[in-house]
């Protein structure tokens, strides 16, 4: 295959990609690497080098509208980046070691969990317990804008929230994810933060936690203009155009297929992972 | 920085630095995807015929995979060190987020999340200029 060929492919399945990612709320980057190494054939360094580029864009370009919308808590965000990033640097350095058939297993096990969480119902908790004390003494309380104005919040279980962030920058690193699903849940679930308040801010924090990793890994070699470049300009263009129309997008019908994508996928890598053929 | 602005005021309040860092982020992510796009452009024109060979993992000669290197052949026009170069801008765009919201904690006098932030900052630095984990 030409590389003009290869990169008129890969860019088409990465607007794909992005476009379902930002439709569903799932985020593009989880079926990337995938798409790249049992479609394409491409080496798995090169697609999570490709992959984590990816992502920054989309993450960073969400969170420009996000933040100023004043959802974003920025404290609680800078201070579990702290966890985010420690883990993405331990992660690559674990990803020269870890061999291709065991993190192929490992992305088949995240994909599974991630069509998982797509069919959970969110969570009604109550957003205003007696906040941990590590949340009073680091000023992580704060508020989100409502239909009746600011509405005050409080944060609960600061250290399980931390740890959970520790694993999801060791994810991010090791399979080119950002790992929304796994902060989304650790805010959301864990420290009780409200929704929208936890999808903002994990969304704010997966562009740092994937450029601890990226940083290293284009020293390494992992990131090659040739595979890159479709894919972040694939993946962006997808991206804008289903923040676009997603207003008047069946978002029910696409979530149902793209969660179908995202388990024939996990299937894939498992089999791939045990059988030693990726 | 979310508390709604008690913390300071004018132009470094905290709504003031929301809108300041989302402007950051978008200008960021068009500029770094304009440089890709027009390297991506012309290294397709230029290689676009060759064949492409990504099955197995050869590390990238240094001149793409280092910060400097890759300035040197966007500079003399090489396009796929000028997909490189946008792909840094890409990479530096959320460093430079941290650093704007140092900047902002500092104007704030808030020293522990002064702290925390340098130590993101560092951290990110690390992985970016040094190379390894």
């Amino acid at each position: 295959m030409s590389i003009l060929l290869l990169a008129a492919l890969v860019g088409a399945g990465a607007f794909g990609a992005g476009l379902l990612g930002a439709l569903t709320g799932l985020g593009g980057g989880i079926v990337v690497v995938p798409m790249l190494t049992l479609l394409f054939h491409v080496d798995l360094r090169y697609a999570v080098g490709a992959s984590l580029v990816s992502v920054i864009a989309t993450s960073s370009g969400a969170a420009a509208a996000y933040v100023r919308e004043g959802y974003t808590n920025v404290r609680v965000g800078v201070l579990l980046e702290v966890a985010t990033t420690i883990g993405a640097l331990i992660g690559a350095a674990l990803a020269g070691v870890v061999s291709t058939g065991a993190l192929s297993i490992l992305f088949g096990a995240v994909l599974l969990f991630t069509a998982y969480r797509s069919f959970q119902a969110p969570d009604d908790h109550a957003t205003d317990a007696p906040p941990h004390p590590l949340a009073v003494r680091l000023r992580l309380d704060s508020t989100y804008p409502t239909r009746e104005g600011p509405r005050a919040y409080t944060v609960q279980a600061v250290p399980a929230g931390f740890a959970m962030m520790f694993a999801a920058g060791i994810l991010s690193a090791l399979l080119g994810i950002g790992s929304g699903v796994v902060k989304v849940v650790a805010m959301d679930r864990t420290m009780k933060l409200p929704f929208k308040v936890s999808t903002t801010t994990s969304n704010f924090m997966i562009g740092v936690t994937a450029a601890a990793s990226a940083g290293v890994y284009l020293h390494r070699g992992y990131i090659v203009p040739e595979i890159a470049f479709p894919v972040m300009v694939g993946v962006l263009a997808g991206a804008l155009l289903g923040a676009r129309i997603l207003a008047i997008a069946q978002t029910r019908w696409l979530r149902l297929i793209f969660t179908g994508v995202v388990v024939v996928l996990a299937g894939e890598m498992l089999y791939k992972g045990i059988t030693g053929g990726l | 920085m979310t508390a709604g602005g008690q913390e300071g005021q004018g132009r470094w309040s905290d709504h003031a630095v929301e809108q300041l860092v989302g402007r950051l982020l978008q200008v960021g992510v068009l500029v770094a995807a304009a440089v890709v796009v027009a390297g991506g452009i012309a290294l397709l024109a230029h290689h676009g015929a060759a064949t492409a060979d990504f099955a197995v993992f050869r590390s990238e000669p240094s001149a793409l995979s280092s910060v400097t290197g890759i300035v040197r052949g966007a500079l003399a026009l090489d396009s796929r060190a000028v997909v490189q170069l946008g792909l840094v801008l890409l990479i530096a765009t959320p460093v430079a987020r941290v650093a704007l919201t140092l900047v902002a904690f500092v104007v704030q006098r808030d020293r522990l999340y002064v702290g925390v932030t340098a130590l993101v900052l560092v951290l990110l630095l690390y992985g970016l200029v040094f190379g390894h984990a």
